[in-house]
């Protein structure tokens, strides 16, 4: 998926109905933030080119040059889904994983365990995140061990993802918000705004807000 | 219907709810860094708005910072640019920051706590994952990511999920020599990295009472790096006393109100929780980690486990994990030659936790070998130290204080460990390349690093007390 565009600046969300692709595994437990974008990558004040660090020093030698042996960098290996192994994306809060794998051209990232915020970052940028048992993950990773060009298919109206050649199937979870959203391409931000008399009419009755000193700019 | 003390602060805050499992949820206090923030600022911006509640806001660069030669211009040029992005966006949205050499400066979870901005029975969030540092004052507090720093910014609202309940509770008494950093990696060694995942955390029983606030934050502060999305313990006397007189705690009238809520903020007795655990607090030992994740901890003086000890499914990520550190299973740590030891962060980089390491290393000498980056967790730890003399202290046993920031926690400052070096760090990440690329961290508390700092290798400081 190499040479994927990035996505323009101000893009809030893409929308997500299905997708069939081929994968790239990475069979690796335990993938915190920190692996997907290092911390001296986080200087950018602006949401760009985070794809070309994604997985920085274990997709690089020192020199700069590719490390042939990592998933990314094997050209036997394409398309618009990650497949991680349990306990992806813990750590750091940072969505610039999230975006780097957005931006690199990751749609659907697939394991067994999420790290909660990591999941959440994902759904916010149009990422779909599908979570499968370990068994069927198994089964993913050794179908593309198989065949390095087997498809697979990302339902998310019927929240199916598919082993396409042996049409087997596992269902995931989406929060049905969450899924509207991605369905729509909302954001969440859209929606809260359009309750504002309601948060200021909250505030008036929070315990919390009668008594909080407010620091004022100096 | 009985409630625990998470139960009763979310249904408090609830503004709306979206569906069975989804609110929207009132943020009473966000803390925003330059790291997480910058593209936030663009979003509300580029939507035609300003920061809905900006003195509800407040601001301080940390992740960037050099830690000395702080009154002159940032060297490098992109922290510049975001500590720089950071102040210009804090002027065009009237929101306080607190920037380098301000009395108020220092790491974010630091300066919330000794400012008095963190207090019981709110809403805390901010774009970093170790935001459950503050749940240690009976509040619901979690690291976001910068899409919703921009939901905050622009409605002091979140959309969220209400994640699980679990309890902890460790009852009895600590051994010498083990401090709070050793009570949470011996938790998370037993729970694992994953093992909190989708809940938040209460901690609870005598151990955790006994604690004061300082400690307790530790806790809190590495519920992350069991998964959890937060963790909390319930507000006492402990608390009340470690806030008041602080620069934003409520004053007069308001204190007596804030108080008396304060004081209703417990889980009821019998209330039901998803998950318990409970353990031994005269189990717990000075713990060390050695492997790439918070969750692959020992006690100091056992050994790394061997490979039949592990799960098959998870042995190449183990395999990796000790290739990396370059280390055996089945070893034993202890001797093992260190030359880099990092006091400081959120997790320990607080008052305490430099007289801890000063006054261990008091009369003694740093081991030649060893390179110590010793720094204090803000401005006012750091003037503190001075007013103790902790600095003093520190330099006739050869360390220097530097300045405040996060420093070699994450290292994207120029505070890095060298390739291929072992260094026990009193941070609360061991990921692979975490403090500089090809560094190997070992976590541990203050006092064992104080311990490996004047020996130059891994020790159980019990022997040396
Ligand atoms: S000290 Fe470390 S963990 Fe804490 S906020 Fe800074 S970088 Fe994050």
């Amino acid at each position: 998926m190499r040479g994927f565009t990035s996505p323009p600046q101000n893009i809030k969300m893409d929308k997500f109905t299905t997708l069939v692709s081929r994968a790239v595994p990475l069979p690796i437990e335990d993938v915190d933030t920190d692996q997907i974008i290092p911390a001296r990558f986080l200087k950018a004040t602006k949401r760009e080119g985070f794809g070309d660090n994604l997985f920085r020093d274990w997709r690089y030698n020192a020199d700069g040059s590719l490390k042939e042996d990592f998933p990314l960098n094997n050209a036997k290996y394409s398309g618009s889904i990650l497949i991680g192994g349990k306990n992806f994306g813990s750590g750091s809060s940072r969505e610039h994983a999230g975006w780097s794998i957005y931006d690199y051209g990751f749609r659907v990232v697939v394991s067994s365990f999420f790290a909660d915020i990591f999941k959440g970052n994902c759904l916010n940028l149009g990422i779909l995140p599908v979570q499968v048992s370990e068994e069927f993950l198994q089964k993913i990773f050794a179908e593309i061990e198989n065949n390095n060009e087997a498809e697979f298919k990302v339902d998310l109206e019927n929240q199916t993802f598919t082993i396409v050649s042996s049409n087997d199937v596992s269902e995931f979870d989406i929060n049905p918000y969450k899924k509207t959203c991605l369905l729509n391409g909302y954001d969440d931000i859209d929606y809260i705004l359009s309750i504002k008399d309601k948060i200021e009419a909250y505030e008036t009755t929070s315990k919390v807000q009668s008594y909080l000193e407010k620091p004022v700019v100096e | 219907m009985k409630k625990t003390l998470f139960e009763k602060l979310w249904s408090a805050h609830v503004v709306d709810s979206v569906n069975d499992t989804t609110d929207i949820v009132y943020i009473d206090r966000h803390f925003i860094h330059e790291v997480t923030s910058p593209v936030a600022f663009s979003g509300v911006e580029d939507r035609g708005l300003k920061v809905f509640r900006p003195n509800q806001t407040v601001a301080t660069p940390d992740h960037n910072v050099p830690t000395i030669d702080q009154h002159l211009p940032i060297q490098e040029e992109l922290s510049r640019n975001q500590v720089d992005a950071l102040t210009r966006n804090c002027q065009n949205h009237n929101v306080n920051l607190y920037g380098l050499g301000h009395p108020f400066h220092g790491v974010v979870h630091i300066i919330g706590p000794e400012l008095g901005l963190t207090q019981p029975g709110m809403t805390i969030v901010c774009g970093d994952s170790h935001t459950s540092t503050h749940g240690a004052f009976g509040s619901i507090a979690f690291g976001i990511g910068t899409s919703q720093v921009e939901s905050v910014f622009s409605t002091q609202c979140l959309l969220l999920a209400k994640p699980k309940t679990m309890k902890i509770e460790i009852n009895g008494t600590l051994d010498k020599g083990v401090e709070a950093k050793d009570i949470i990696l011996y938790i998370i060694s037993k729970i694992s990295s994953s093992g909190g995942t989708g809940y938040f955390v209460e901690y609870c029983g005598s151990a955790i009472e006994s604690l004061s606030m300082e400690e307790r934050m530790t806790i809190c502060n590495m519920s992350i790096e069991m998964g959890a999305r937060g963790g909390m313990i319930a507000p006492d006397q402990t608390t009340y006393d470690y806030i008041q007189g602080k620069e934003y705690s409520p004053k007069g009238e308001d204190w007596d109100n804030a108080l008396a809520y304060w004081k209703t903020l417990k889980s009821d007795e019998g209330a039901e929780f998803d998950a318990v655990l409970e353990f031994d607090a005269a189990d717990i030992a000075p713990m060390i980690t050695y492997g790439t994740n918070p969750g692959m901890g020992i006690k100091v003086n056992t050994t790394i486990p061997s490979l039949e000890d592990i799960d098959a499914d998870t042995r190449p990520t183990f395999q990796k994990s000790l290739d990396y550190m370059g280390f055996e299973a089945g070893q034993e740590l202890l001797g093992k030659q260190v030359n880099w030891v990092f006091l400081g962060s959120c997790t320990n980089g607080r008052i305490e936790d430099l007289r801890t390491f000063s006054e261990f290393v008091k009369g003694k000498k740093k081991a030649d070998n060893i390179n110590a980056l010793i720094v204090p967790g803000s401005k006012k730890v750091e003037q503190q130290a001075i007013a103790e003399g902790i600095d003093k202290i520190l330099e006739e046993a050869g360390f220097v204080m530097r300045e405040p920031g996060c420093s070699s926690c994450l290292a994207m400052n120029e505070d890095k460990i060298p390739p291929g070096e072992y260094s026990v760090s009193t941070s609360n990440r061991n990921f692979e390349g975490r403090q500089g690329p090809g560094a190997r961290t070992l976590l541990a508390s203050p006092l064992t690093a104080a311990a490996v700092a004047v020996s130059g290798k891994i020790v159980d400081v019990r022997e040396l007390l």
